[in-house]
């Protein structure tokens, strides 16, 4: 584990990309099999562990630390996993060695999240500072050092003195902890065989974009499709089986037998994962009864049947698509469309995404608007000519998304935010107006944002919030019911974990209505009205 | 260290006067009453003793300074003519007194001449220790544990996330990151009183024997480090050297010139520095460090609190730094505990 977490500390620290690529071309060249390949996948997002939420870590290191100087030390240091790693008592005897990464991780990937906890506290109380710390962002999914999946590629091609494009090649047919790659590069031996249609490709992502932007860009150059409000898969079709990854590259099949039963579909596929409920496809809100279920029930595939809308083919049988253009590549898709889905039963489990006709932005303004009747989060924009490229290059494909709902409601409390603005109170929890038993009108916290201001308007408010504050309880005060604040959303759902009954996906503060009383705020019967059931 | 006089006795006598009666937290610091002189005074004072040659400990423009020689010559260098217009050395372990108090200076083990007052007036003892460390310093004699009624500690790094590593495995990494840049030079932004002697004596200590390159503002403490009997091998002053003889070596220089354009003469350079904050990686990156390396001339939280236990004093009264957190845990093993808020320390040295 030492090498590795020493790794990742140069690597957060290194500005330079020379510099990088020489901490990882070292590391790879001076550690042993398995412990590097598992290191490759920990650096690439490939490793898939049980992740431990930030909450359970604090609830362990508190247990072994005293609560108040774990308070005062976490508002010192202004992040979870460093104040847990710092804070950790330390060993320094025989019994506590340190265990290396592929301990760590062939452990870690067959236990389930409770297990895991256990195990890191084993672990932390085994490791040195710098280890703690790596292990916990490894387990909490927040390996974020600053290098790109490109970059550690790079690093491959010139520790082994292949090209890069040699590394994307076989890239993709390879699986943790990566021995076959490292003989290749190390030892000379044969490159590793990829199969195409076993191997999830990372996908390409949308610039956001407003109207203001849209004027610098030619219509037609664009094709343009609903933005819908599934999730986005991709669907990797062999000749037995078919696995379904979401777009972070986790697979999802097990979850939608309906499409993972399928066989000999032949192709990677580019789409949207929808529900049907009737003759339409449900809400966001009907897709997550599916989602998170390790198992699923007879009841829920007959109430809520799985299909994939598609948009784009990666590959069909061995011929990879992607450096076609957008265009042609619509083309293979609905060529592929009719010669292997237009006949039951895969009818029932893909349909193709719309393409939307437009001459002007003028007259795709008009279709954005109507994005919400159709279940629709908003607009794609395409270039005719884009190759499927991973990430999110600039210039190719755009989201336009339509205009967020929002709703006016009272600042009822504010607290402090951490690290960077831990000295502001920047956490706002704010509600709208119910009528009591009684009748008379109280206010209920509908959502909390952290977000959506400027720089001087998280002072002002900050300013506001001292100087009403009605009461305090630690970091938290309850400030006079006020001052209303505009609230931008994505979406509405019920919620009975909520004390309104209702839960915000996304709220920010879209503006501070600095000149309405509090009581034209809006009522929660008239929020609860806008959820889509 | 402490051959001629009594131990003290755990208790103040039935009569002993608690010491603070007679020694008092003033806006210029802490001032001994029935010895009329100022501790580490922050303001122009006739009479003051200064534990050590820190900035913020040791100011000028006093009449009367008591100190250790090499804490006075420190002052000399740094300050000239207004290191006190008399000075008066003290030997380690010497007694002296001063109307009704009996002074001695033992070692504080924090940088070369540094020391703690421990003061006894009518039976009753208190020892103020200025800033400290407890492990082990090539530069320096190793800290004096000394009983006491009344303990004054400072607090710099009182908080349980601050564990010093192990300063060898800190100089491996520089001189790991030295063989993996070969064609860079390594920049270390120390604190020139201390940091830097101690980090040369770690370096040559590791084997590394190479001459070492000082920024002008280092030459002088080095040399005055030099000529009180530590060996720190070759060093040179950067002055005009041009880049190219500079590629694979190792530079020491205040940590303000690592920003300024002043490492712009480096080729390269990968920016290091030295100091206890740096165990918290937010704060290394914040300062754009390249190699932070955690070496500090401070106890840590486990040493402030070992020394409190082993110091055994009934009371402590808590200096400059993160007092709150040092006073709840000592408060918790039954200590009686005081801050005191002296002003014009500084709680974070300048790395
Ligand atoms: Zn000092
Ligand atoms: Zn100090």
């Amino acid at each position: 584990m030492k090498p590795f977490s020493a790794l990742l500390e140069s690597l957060i620290f290194t500005p330079g990309r020379n510099a990088k690529l020489a901490h990882l071309r070292d590391y790879f060249a001076h550690t042993p099999d398995p412990d590097r390949g598992w290191a490759l996948a920990a650096l690439t997002g490939a490793l898939n562990i049980a992740a431990i939420k930030p909450a359970a870590v604090r609830q362990l290191a508190e247990s072994r630390s005293d609560p108040v100087l774990f308070r005062w030390s976490y508002d010192f240091v202004g992040d979870l996993a460093e104040t847990v790693a710092l804070i950790w008592p330390e060993h320094h005897d025989d019994a506590h060695v340190a265990p290396a990464l592929s301990e760590v991780i062939e452990r870690a990937r067959i236990a389930g999240r409770s297990e895991a906890q256990g195990l890191l506290g084993d672990w932390l109380d085994r490791l040195d500072a710098t280890g703690r710390w790596a292990l916990i962002k490894l387990f909490t999914g927040s390996l974020r050092v600053g290098v790109s999946e490109r970059l550690v590629k790079t690093a491959l091609a010139e520790f082994g003195q292949v090209s890069i494009d040699e590394v994307e090649e076989v890239w993709p047919g390879l699986q943790p902890p990566y021995r076959e790659l490292f003989a290749w590069l190390q030892h000379g031996r044969a490159r590793p065989q990829v199969d195409h249609l076993a191997a999830f490709r990372p996908l390409m992502l949308a610039q956001a974009v407003d109207e203001a932007d849209l004027r610098k860009l030619k219509p037609e150059d664009f094709c343009a499709e609903w933005k819908w409000d599934g999730i986005r898969v991709q669907v990797l079709g062999g000749a037995r089986q078919t696995r379904i990854f979401s777009r972070g590259g986790e697979e999802i099949s097990a979850a939608f037998p309906e499409i993972g039963d399928l066989q000999g579909l032949d192709a990677v596929l580019d789409g949207e994962l929808l529900v049907r409920i009737g003759d339409q496809h449900g809400s966001f809100n009907e897709l997550q009864q599916r989602l998170n279920r390790k198992t699923v029930s007879a009841a829920q595939l007959k109430q809520r049947p799985a299909f994939v809308r598609l948009y784009d083919i990666l590959f069909e049988g061995d011929e990879d698509l992607r450096s076609l253009s957008f265009e042609e590549r619509r083309a293979r898709l609905e060529d592929w469309y009719r010669r292997r889905v237009l006949h039951m039963p895969l009818l029932e489990r893909f349909d193709l995404s719309v393409q939307l006709p437009f001459k002007s932005w003028e007259e795709l303004e008009k279709a954005r608007q109507l994005a919400a009747s159709v279940n629709a989060e908003g607009l794609m924009l395409k270039r005719r000519d884009s190759p499927y490229v991973a990430g999110r290059p600039k210039g190719l494909w755009f989201k336009w998304k339509r205009a967020p709902d929002t709703v006016d409601a009272v600042l009822l409390y504010a607290q402090r935010g951490s690290g960077k603005r831990s000295s502001f109170y920047s956490d706002f929890t704010f509600g709208c107006w119910r009528d009591d038993a009684a009748g008379n009108a109280e206010l209920v916290p509908v959502g909390k944002a952290y977000f959506g201001f400027t720089d001087e308007e998280l002072q002002q408010l900050d300013r506001w919030v001292r100087s009403h504050t009605v009461e305090r309880f630690g970091p938290v005060r309850r400030v006079e019911p006020a001052l209303v604040l505009e609230i931008a959303y994505e979406g509405l759902r019920r919620s009975s974990r909520h004390k309104s009954g209702v839960a915000m996906r996304f709220p920010r503060i879209a503006r501070i209505r600095w000149d309405k009383p509090a009581s034209e705020a809006d009522r929660l019967d008239s929020l609860m009205s806008r959820i889509k059931d | 260290m402490d051959g001629t006089l009594p131990r003290p006795i755990s208790l103040p006598q039935m009569h002993a006067p608690h010491p603070e009666t007679w020694l008092k937290t003033t806006p210029r610091g802490l001032y001994v009453e029935p010895g009329d002189f100022y501790i580490d005074p922050t303001a122009p004072s006739d009479r003051a003793v200064i534990t050590h040659g820190h900035s913020d400990h040791a100011r000028g423009g006093h009449r009367h300074v008591l100190a250790t020689a090499q804490t006075l010559s420190i002052m000399r260098l740094r300050m000239g003519d207004e290191a006190g217009r008399q000075q008066q050395a003290l030997q380690y372990g010497e007694s002296l007194t001063i109307k009704d108090v009996t002074l001695r200076l033992i070692p504080a083990g924090h940088v070369l001449g540094s020391a703690q007052v421990v003061l006894e007036y009518r039976g009753s003892r208190a020892v103020v220790s200025g800033d400290y460390k407890r492990r082990r310093d090539p530069t320096c004699p190793p800290f004096d544990v000394q009983s006491c009624d009344v303990f004054v500690t400072e607090a710099t790094f009182a908080l349980p996330i601050f564990k010093h590593p192990d300063d060898k495995d800190e100089i491996a990494k520089l001189l790991q990151s030295v063989q993996l840049f070969p064609e860079r030079a390594h920049l270390v932004g120390v604190y020139a009183l201390g940091k830097a002697q101690r980090v040369i004596m770690l370096l040559r200590e590791a084997g590394y024997d190479a001459p070492i390159w000082l920024h002008g503002a280092l030459v002088g403490l080095c040399e005055l480090y030099r000529s009180s009997g530590l060996d720190l091998g070759e060093f040179r002053h950067v002055g005009d050297m041009p880049k190219s003889g500079l590629v694979g070596q190792i530079v020491l220089a205040p940590p303000s010139a690592i920003e300024d354009r002043w490492s712009r003469r480096l080729p390269d350079a990968v920016n290091c520095a030295a100091s206890g904050w740096l165990r918290v990686k937010q704060r290394a990156k914040q300062r754009g460090l390249e190699l932070p390396l955690v070496i500090s001339d401070h106890a840590d939280w486990d040493e402030l609190n070992a020394t409190l236990d082993e110091v055994g004093a009934p009371e402590v009264w808590v200096t400059h730094g993160r007092e709150e957190a040092l006073i709840h845990a000592a408060s918790q093993r039954g200590i009686r505990t005081r801050a005191l808020s002296l002003i014009g320390f500084e709680d974070e040295d300048p790395v």
